[in-house]
C-alpha cells in the first residue's frame, strides 16, 4: 500500500517538473502562493443588521419552514405551541439543553443519552441549538456541540424545532464559515427540508432527512 | 497498472451510440425535459449574484493552486485525518481501490458479527468509475444505491447517464415500474411523490440496519483533514452519520487547501447543479468523532489516471472539475443524445474530455469530436475550465498517436492527409490534382452539392452538404485574365 502512496506522489511531482511553464510557481512555497489567489467575491456583510434578518425569515419562508419569535423567556411557550401545533407529545433533547428552554408541562421530554438507534426513532420532534446562521441562503449551521446533539439526532425525528438567536445570523456564508470555532467537529448545514428532483426534475421536499423545521427566533 | 472508467473499453464510439439513442424520442424527450428545468432555474440563481465572476475566478485560482502544490495537500490531508482518528490508503488504480474496499469491507462485517455483508453507499461517480458495485457482489457483498436517482439506475441494471441526476433519462412510469418490481410492492401511485414516499419507506431500514456506509466526497480539505458531501435528500447524512464504519473514496484532485475555501465552492456548486442558492445538507467530518457517528472511518486516495494528466496546463485543468453538471446541460450535443451515447459514466462535455484523458487515450477516443466547440460549457463551468480549448488539444493528441501507429499511418486518412501535404507544398502536382477531383465529382454532383461520397467522406456527406469544386480556381481565372489583360 506505502508502494500505492509513494507511486502517486511521485508521478505526480514528475509530472509536474515535465511543465516547462510552471518552474515559478513550484519553486514558491504553497503557502506564499495560496496568499495570492484572487477574492474579489463578496465576502463582508452588505446589509445592516436588520436587513439582514428580514432577509433570513424570508429564505426560511421560502423553504416552508415555520416561523416563531419569542424572547428567551418565552421559549418554553414557543415550543409548547409548535408541539401542539404539529399535534406531537414527545420531544428529544441534546444533553447540553438548558432545563430553562423546556416546557415543564404537558410534553414527554426525552434526553439523548446515548439513546440506542431504534429508540431515537421513537420521538417525531427534536429541539436543538445551532452555531451561526446564514442569511443569503437560509443555511443554519449546526457544529454538534452540547446544544446541538449529535448528528443522528437531528436527522432521524421528522420536525426539527431550532433556537435561532438573531445575533447568530449572518449576511454571507464566508462570514459564518469564520465564525465556526471547532472547526474538526462535525459540521451539518440544513437549508429547508430534505428534498429530491430525481424524478422528471419534480421538486418534492422530504425525503430521508426531517421533513419540518420550526425556527424560534429570539 | 489497470485504470479503467467504468465499462469504456466495451463501448463502441460516439457517433455509433449516438445514432441508436437518437432513434429513441422518449428517452430524448426526457433528456431535453431535465436539462430545461435545471437549465433554467440555474439561470435564476447565477443572474442575482453580482460576484459569480469573481467567485468564478477565485475557484479556478484555488483549484489551479492546489493542483501545482498537490503533493504537499494530499499530506497535510492525510497527516490531519490521521490524526482525527481516520485512516488513509492510496489507491493507484481501480483494482487496487476495489481490492482496499473489500477487505476493508470484510474486515468491518466480520467485527460486526454479520453473516452477510452489505454496505449502504451515497452518490458517488467515483464509485461508478471504478466499477465499484460489481467488484463488490463478485465478492458477496451487496451494496444499497440510497440517492434516488443512483437506485433507479441500481434497479435497472442501467448506466448513470447524467453527473447529477443519473437517472433523467427515466420518465416516473419508467421508475414506477421499476419500484414496483424491486420493492414488491402491489399498489404505487404514479406521481413523483409516491415514488419518493416509497423510497423513503424502502430504504429506512437499510439506514438504520446495515453497518457499513461508502461515500465519496465532494471536498477533502487539507488543513483540517475533513470530507465534505454535499447532497439533497438526507441519504447522505445517514450514510455518513449511521453505520459503525465508513470508508470514503476519494480522487485526489478532491482536495482544497483551507477549510474557508468552502466559502467559493459552496456557493457556486448548489446554483451550477440544481439551481437552488443551498443544497439541503451539507456533511463535513474529521476523522471519528467519539460518541458521534461511525467510530471506524477510511479514505482511498485514488489516481485511477489522475497524475497522468498533470504534465500540460490542459490536461490539468479538467481535474479542477466539482462535477455540477452546468456543462451538460447547456451542450446542445448532450442534450439531443443524453449521457448513454458516451460510452463513458462521465458523459457530455467533462466526459468529451476527462473520459478519454483518465483511459490515457486508450478509450472513449471518439468523444473529444463529440462538440460542435460552442463554448456554452466554457461559459457555465464554475471552475472555469476552457472545455473547447481542451478538446481540440485532446483531438491533437488522437491525430498524433493516429499517425505514430502502423494502421493509423496507412489509414485512409492517414494517408491522405500525407498526400494533402506533399501536393501543398508541389503547385504543378497540386493543380494536376484539382484537375482531376473536378472531373471525378461528376459522379456524385448534384444541383452543385456534393452527396454521397465514398470511403471516408461519406462521414460528412451523410449530414451535411459539401459543395462542389468550381469549374475554374482562383489560379487559373488569375493565369487568364492577367494574360487577358496583357
Ligand atoms: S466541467 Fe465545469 S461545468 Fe462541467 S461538470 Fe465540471 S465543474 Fe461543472
Amino acid at each position: 500500500m506505502s508502494d500505492a502512496r509513494f507511486t502517486v506522489l511521485d508521478t505526480i511531482r514528475r509530472q509536474l517538473a515535465a511543465d516547462p511553464d510552471i518552474k515559478p510557481e513550484l519553486a514558491e512555497s504553497p503557502e506564499a502562493a495560496y496568499a495570492r489567489i484572487p477574492r474579489d467575491y463578496q465576502r463582508a456583510a452588505a446589509l445592516d443588521h436588520e436587513e439582514i434578518l428580514e432577509l433570513f425569515y424570508d429564505r426560511l419562508r421560502d423553504y416552508d419552514s415555520e416561523l416563531i419569535f419569542t424572547d428567551e423567556a418565552g421559549i418554553p411557550a414557543a415550543i409548547a405551541q409548535a408541539m401542539r401545533d404539529a399535534g406531537e407529545t414527545l420531544l428529544l433533547v441534546p444533553t447540553g439543553v438548558p432545563q430553562s428552554w423546556l416546557p415543564t408541562q404537558g410534553l414527554g421530554i426525552l434526553r439523548d443519552e446515548q439513546l440506542t438507534t431504534s429508540a431515537l426513532e421513537q420521538p417525531r420532534c427534536v429541539l436543538t441549538g445551532c452555531t451561526v446562521c446564514v442569511a443569503m441562503s437560509g443555511t443554519i449551521v449546526l457544529e454538534h456541540g452540547a446544544e446541538q446533539g449529535r448528528r443522528a439526532a437531528t436527522l432521524l425525528p421528522d420536525h426539527h424545532l431550532c433556537i435561532i438567536r438573531r445575533d447568530q445570523v449572518v449576511e454571507t456564508l464566508a462570514e459564518a464559515l469564520g465564525r465556526l470555532t471547532h472547526l474538526t467537529a462535525p459540521i451539518t448545514t440544513i437549508a429547508g427540508p430534505s428534498a429530491t428532483s430525481d424524478i422528471e426534475m419534480t421538486r418534492i421536499r422530504g425525503v430521508h432527512g426531517p421533513r419540518r423545521l420550526t425556527a424560534i427566533i429570539l | 497498472m489497470s485504470v479503467r472508467v467504468g465499462h469504456t473499453a466495451e463501448k463502441s464510439a460516439f457517433p455509433i451510440l449516438a445514432h441508436e439513442i437518437l432513434k429513441d424520442q422518449q428517452t430524448r424527450r426526457n433528456v431535453r425535459h431535465a436539462t430545461d428545468v435545471i437549465r433554467a432555474k440555474r439561470a435564476l440563481r447565477v443572474e442575482e449574484m453580482p460576484d459569480w465572476q469573481e467567485l468564478r475566478t477565485a475557484a479556478h485560482a484555488i483549484k489551479t493552486h492546489t493542483l501545482l502544490h498537490l503533493p504537499h495537500y494530499l499530506q497535510q490531508f492525510e497527516k490531519n485525518c490521521i490524526a482525527a482518528g481516520g485512516q488513509v490508503h492510496w489507491a493507484r488504480d481501480a483494482d487496487e481501490a476495489n481490492a482496499i474496499a473489500i477487505r476493508l469491507i470484510q474486515a468491518a462485517a466480520k467485527k460486526q458479527g454479520t453473516s452477510i455483508a452489505e454496505v449502504i453507499k451515497v452518490k458517488t461517480m467515483t464509485s461508478d468509475e471504478i466499477g465499484m458495485n460489481s467488484a463488490l457482489e463478485k465478492n458477496n457483498i451487496t451494496p444499497w444505491e440510497t440517492d434516488l436517482a443512483d437506485m433507479i439506475v441500481q434497479m435497472g441494471n442501467d448506466e448513470p447517464s447524467h453527473i447529477v441526476v443519473p437517472a433523467l433519462h427515466k420518465n416516473r412510469h419508467q421508475v414506477r415500474e421499476l419500484f414496483l418490481e424491486h420493492m414488491k410492492l402491489t399498489e404505487l401511485g404514479t406521481e413523483a411523490e409516491d415514488l419518493t414516499q416509497a423510497a423513503r419507506h424502502y430504504l429506512r431500514k437499510k439506514f438504520l440496519e446495515v453497518g457499513i456506509g461508502i461515500s465519496g466526497a465532494n471536498f477533502a480539505i487539507a488543513e483540517t483533514g475533513s470530507i465534505c458531501v454535499v447532497e439533497s435528500e438526507g441519504n447522505g447524512r445517514m450514510c455518513v452519520t449511521m453505520p459503525q464504519t465508513l470508508i470514503s473514496l476519494v480522487g485526489i484532485e478532491k482536495v482544497i487547501p483551507k477549510f474557508q475555501d468552502l466559502e467559493v465552492f459552496l456557493q457556486l456548486l448548489p446554483r451550477s447543479a440544481t439551481g437552488e442558492r443551498m443544497n439541503p445538507y451539507n456533511s463535513i467530518w474529521t476523522g471519528v468523532e467519539p460518541g458521534d457517528g461511525p467510530q471506524e472511518f477510511h479514505v482511498i486516495l485514488l489516481d485511477n489516471g489522475r497524475t497522468r494528466m498533470m504534465a500540460n496546463v490542459r490536461e490539468r485543468e479538467t481535474l479542477n472539475c466539482i462535477r455540477c453538471g452546468a456543462c451538460l446541460n447547456v451542450c446542445p450535443v448532450y442534450r439531443e443524445t443524453g449521457g448513454h451515447a458516451y460510452g463513458s459514466i462521465y458523459s457530455g462535455p467533462i466526459g468529451a474530455i476527462l473520459s478519454p484523458q483518465l483511459n490515457g487515450m486508450q478509450h472513449s477516443r471518439s468523444l473529444p469530436y463529440a462538440s460542435s466547440l460552442c463554448g456554452a460549457c466554457y461559459e457555465v463551468c464554475p471552475v472555469k475550465i476552457n472545455i473547447p480549448e481542451t478538446l481540440i488539444h485532446l483531438r491533437g493528441k488522437v491525430v498524433e498517436q493516429d499517425q505514430n501507429s502502423i494502421t493509423g499511418m496507412f489509414s485512409q486518412e492517414g494517408m491522405g492527409m500525407k498526400m494533402a501535404a506533399h501536393l501543398f507544398e508541389h503547385p504543378r502536382q497540386y493543380e494536376a490534382a484539382q484537375r482531376l477531383a473536378r472531373t471525378g465529382q461528376g459522379l456524385f454532383e448534384k444541383d452543385g452539392k456534393l452527396v454521397n461520397l465514398p470511403g471516408m467522406a461519406a462521414g460528412w456527406t451523410q449530414f451535411r452538404d459539401l459543395r462542389a469544386l468550381p469549374q475554374q480556381t482562383f489560379r487559373e481565372w488569375w493565369k487568364q485574365n492577367k494574360r487577358n489583360k496583357a
